[in-house]
């Protein structure tokens, strides 16, 4: 089937989410949407998917008009959609997940699972997926997840698949998998709609690439152009791709991590016996596949996760058993991996989560009461030193883009004097050109002679950042190797494999 | 029909705004500034709450009309003298609500000055207790806490201050400020039991402080009906001894008026909780919380603590209206009825108040005043008092659906700025 996107037109007041944007995508295609967030992608595929009505515009299949009031008219019509974000129900399995919505039933109301097991399994056979059909979705990885979001939707007979930033809750060999599964689907005729912001994964499979910058059509590309050009266009100006940094000059301070242990409520144990050593002035990137132990181990290094053995000792001090209010009065920055939950209050103003970890005494806080004045000059400079664009320090913090929602938690937590950096995936969902800034600043921060902790899911950030790369799997640490390692071997080292041994760790 | 009539005047208000967002799409700073406050107002929750204000009581007359004698009186014949039904209309509703203001404001029948602004005082007596309750409950709101145990906390208030008031023996206004102290700490104590529930096991807060109304109620009723507890000695009626005078809230504008020093304190209660919320680093872990509780969490909040103590803080203003009622409203002894329905109404009057302090200050008057006006309009017009009643659910009610009351106001639906006419545009 061919789709057709005519002068789609989306205004949010007076937002111009998309601006007269045309797309065409053939069978047997995959068509590439490159741009940043915030660019109006996912408006453009809400509108397609019948989530929003254009304001003006069409959308035409096989050249003729359609109408969508809701999904339910965008899927009769073949067009299937693999969110982000999947919309699975946990606690369902595989099977009812991909029957919901449009359920068979047998004479008396049952239930026609074994139709759904059918399918299922039919269609796995077809890609060669190993998919139980009885198993519940909250029991398997994401990967596997992903491809119950795929059978769903070629279980509707999709014609036209829209994938929205896919690669990002995969390891290197999972998106390898799925680039190949995408080829696959294109070949049996699908047209496919690829959206992402990642050059390599661009270069790898697109027939046809389309940028989009601020809600325009900024221009085609191919395949075979460079990164930096690639990335020129989606930003509208030049990008430094890689990070700038010289060799380690190691400072006085340390951080030493002794199998450290967390447990989880349900007696799970999610840090399992890590040690590992950063000095001053070294980054050292926890990589790794999301969900292998990483967002606990950074909790536990500042205390908000209890740790159930080992210690970290930071210059000497033990942290392990403190409040957080005191690891962080003791100079370390946290960056938690989901800023809007953990990192900010969003109903509060730019210059009110400035200071949200920083109430200890002064200059903001004074015998018990808010100092305004000190605070909202603080604001004012960190707005500028961080390139926080924003109305006014007044702004709810809400209302900024990702990127800036990041800088307003970085200027917090780097304008302090800090004598260790725990950053959680501090780029993620975060534009290429505030990527730059926010790796600039943590390199600036290392040379400062300030340990670093990073942890990443994405191997060019761990590559680029990293002095060195610690690779957690299953709670555990795989290996901790350098930054040089070819990226072949750090990809199987994030599946659980050492390379030199050439054994399955878990 | 009666929620059409303000529509026109409404209508204008919106269209006049399209015509100025149009003019000053390219104007000067100044305008886009007007533009922004005018926006602020309307989409905030000011315009929401007297929205809803005027749809209650434009649906309070409607009920008047319909329980109205002279009305039902009048309708049969209607076809044949629609005069008579409109006339009866118009004296019921506007009788009701003239004697409600006569009742409540300014009473235009009064002889000089001093007796017209009686009502005015009165109504702020009334309102003494809701502001400090609902400041309590307004607090819980912004720490993200539902207190619903205003009763309860009331209760015990009443109780601990009521026997400092009449049970112990010291001089004025030593005497008074002991008594106060006792209740507002026996308010915040049990109001602290929730919070340590809710802190320390997880148990929600609003079944915890339902239950504990229960606990009050029984236990200030068994302790009425005890003697040497809170009963009046020789007395066999649940209730107390009146105050001592050493206790009492002294009168603000002499004997002719009964508003009492509790309003003064409650005006100190709205100025400190403003400070508290506003400038303070306490409220501000409050408010920080109350949004977002990971986020305080991160960045080093003590969550439990801040619960425990925002009940405490809640708790201690709702004591204080409990202690108002005691030591300066009803001091001639009280029963297990002197909460009257205040620990409820403080919800409505935090929710009418956007759960800020200025706005709850307001909030409660406005209840004051229905609370004073309820009355004489039930012993001058005949109507039955309980359609105030009524009026104060379904101000709550309206409050709790603001896109209706936007609705019928064609005020901006929140962050849609002008998408609405837009789309219209691109309806046409």
């Amino acid at each position: 089937m061919k789709l057709e996107l005519r002068g789609i037109t989306k205004r949010f007041g007076t937002l111009v989410a998309n601006d007269q944007i045309s797309l065409t995508v053939e069978p047997g295609e995959i068509h590439c949407l490159l741009g940043e967030n915030g660019a109006g992608k996912s408006t453009l595929m809400n509108v397609l998917y019948g989530l929003y009505t254009a304001d003006e515009g069409e959308v035409l299949l096989d050249g003729e008009v359609q109408h969508f009031r809701g999904p339910g008219d965008a899927m009769a019509a073949g067009i299937g959609m693999v969110h982000q974000h999947f919309m699975l129900i946990p606690v369902f399995t595989v099977a009812e997940n991909v029957m919901l919505g449009h359920e068979t039933t047998l004479p008396g109301g049952r239930l026609d699972l074994d139709a759904a097991r059918t399918k299922v399994n039919e269609i796995a056979r077809r890609f060669g997926f190993q998919v139980d059909p009885d198993a519940l979705i909250e029991d398997l990885p994401v990967g596997v997840q992903q491809r119950v979001e795929i059978i769903k939707a070629l279980s509707r007979d999709a014609k036209i698949l829209v994938f929205d930033e896919p690669t990002a809750v995969l390891t290197p060999q999972e998106t390898d998998e799925f680039m190949q599964i995408m080829r696959q689907l294109r070949d049996e005729g699908a047209a496919i709609v690829f959206i992402t912001h990642k050059l390599r994964e661009v270069r790898e499979v697109a027939d046809r690439i389309t940028v989009i910058r601020r809600g325009q059509v900024v221009g085609e590309a191919t395949a075979d152009q460079p990164d930096t050009e690639l990335a020129a266009m989606m930003v509208g100006r030049a990008v430094e791709l890689t990070v700038q940094k010289s060799a380690p000059k190691y400072g006085a301070n340390s951080l030493v991590v002794q199998d450290l242990e967390v447990t989880d409520p349900s007696g799970i144990v999610v840090v399992d016996g890590v040690s590992f050593t950063v000095r001053g002035g070294e980054v050292l990137v926890v990589a790794g596949v999301q969900g292998n132990g990483q967002t606990e181990l950074t909790e536990a290094l500042v205390g908000l996760q209890k740790a159930s053995g080992g210690s970290v000792v930071l210059d000497g001090q033990e942290m392990v058993g403190r409040p957080v209010a005191e690891v962080l009065g003791a100079g370390v920055g946290f960056v938690p991996e989901d800023r809007s939950t953990d990192g900010l209050v969003g109903e509060f103003t730019v210059a009110e989560n400035l200071m949200l970890d920083r109430r200890g005494g002064p200059p903001f806080v004074k015998a018990g009461m808010l100092q305004l004045g000190p605070r909202d000059s603080f604001a004012r400079d960190a707005v500028e030193e961080f390139d926080i664009r924003t109305q006014g320090i007044g702004e709810q913090v809400s209302r900024l883009s990702g990127g800036n929602q990041q800088k307003v938690v970085l200027a917090r937590e780097l304008s302090r004097e800090l004598r260790l950096l725990v950053a959680a995936q501090p780029t993620r969902g975060v534009d290429v050109g505030s990527i730059e800034f926010i790796h600039k600043r943590i390199v600036e921060t290392r040379d400062a002679g300030v340990p670093v902790v990073v942890v990443s899911t994405e191997l060019d950030e761990a590559v680029a950042l990293g002095d060195r790369i610690l690779v957690m799997y299953r709670g555990r640490v795989v290996g901790i190797v350098p930054s040089t390692t070819p990226r072949d071997e750090l990809g199987l080292m994030m599946a659980g494999i050492t390379p030199q041994k050439g054994s399955d760790v878990a | 029909m009666s929620a059409e009539s303000p529509e026109p005047k409404e209508q204008a208000v919106a269209a006049s705004d399209d015509t100025t967002a149009a003019s000053t799409e390219p104007a000067s700073s100044g305008g886009d500034r007007w533009r922004e406050a005018y926006f602020r107002i309307i989409s905030g929750g000011w315009a929401v709450s007297l929205g809803a204000v005027i749809l209650a009581v434009l649906a309070g007359s409607l009920m008047i009309m319909v329980t109205d004698q002279g009305v039902q009186a009048a309708l049969p014949y209607f076809f044949a003298r629609p005069g008579d039904t409109f006339a009866a209309i118009g004296s019921a509703v506007g009788g009701a609500y003239a004697a409600l203001f006569r009742g409540a404001v300014w009473d235009f029948r009064a002889d000089d000055f001093a007796g017209a602004i009686r009502p005015f005082t009165q109504s702020l007596t009334m309102a003494t207790p809701l502001i400090a309750a609902g400041l309590g409950v307004a607090l819980g709101f912004r720490a993200g806490l539902f207190n619903i145990g205003g009763k309860g906390q009331m209760l015990v208030a009443a109780a601990a201050g009521g026997w400092v008031g009449f049970g112990v023996s010291m001089p004025f206004p030593l005497h008074m400020i002991v008594a106060i102290v006792a209740g507002v700490a026996a308010g915040a104590v049990w109001a602290g039991i929730a919070g340590v529930l809710k802190a320390f096991t997880g148990a929600h807060e609003v079944i915890t402080t339902i239950m504990l109304n229960y606990v009050a109620f029984y236990l200030v009723s068994y302790m009425l009906a005890t003697p040497g507890l809170l009963q009046a000695p020789g007395s066999s009626n649940p209730k107390t001894p009146p105050m001592q005078d050493t206790a009492v809230m002294p009168d603000l504008l002499g004997p002719r008026y009964n508003l009492h020093w509790g309003f003064v304190f409650a005006l100190i209660a709205v100025a400190f909780v403003w400070w508290l919320l506003n400038r303070s680093k306490v409220g501000f872990e409050y408010r920080a919380v109350g949004e977002n509780p990971d986020a305080a969490r991160v960045a080093g909040i003590n969550v439990p603590r801040t619960t425990v103590s925002v009940m405490l803080v809640a708790g201690g203003l709702v004591g204080l209206a409990g202690v108002t009622q005691v030591l300066g409203t009803v001091t001639t002894g009280f029963s297990y009825d002197i909460d009257a329905g205040i620990g409820f109404d403080a919800i409505t009057v935090a929710l009418l108040g956007g759960s800020q302090p200025i706005g709850v200050l307001f909030a409660a008057i406005l209840f004051g005043a229905f609370k004073a006006g309820g009355s004489v309009m039930q012993a001058a017009e005949n109507v039955p008092i309980e359609i105030v009643t009524v009026v104060q659910a379904l101000i709550v009610l309206f409050i709790a659906a603001p896109p209706l009351v936007r609705a019928v106001f064609r005020l901006p639906q929140p962050g849609a700025r002008w998408t609405r006419s837009s789309r219209k545009e691109v309806a046409a």
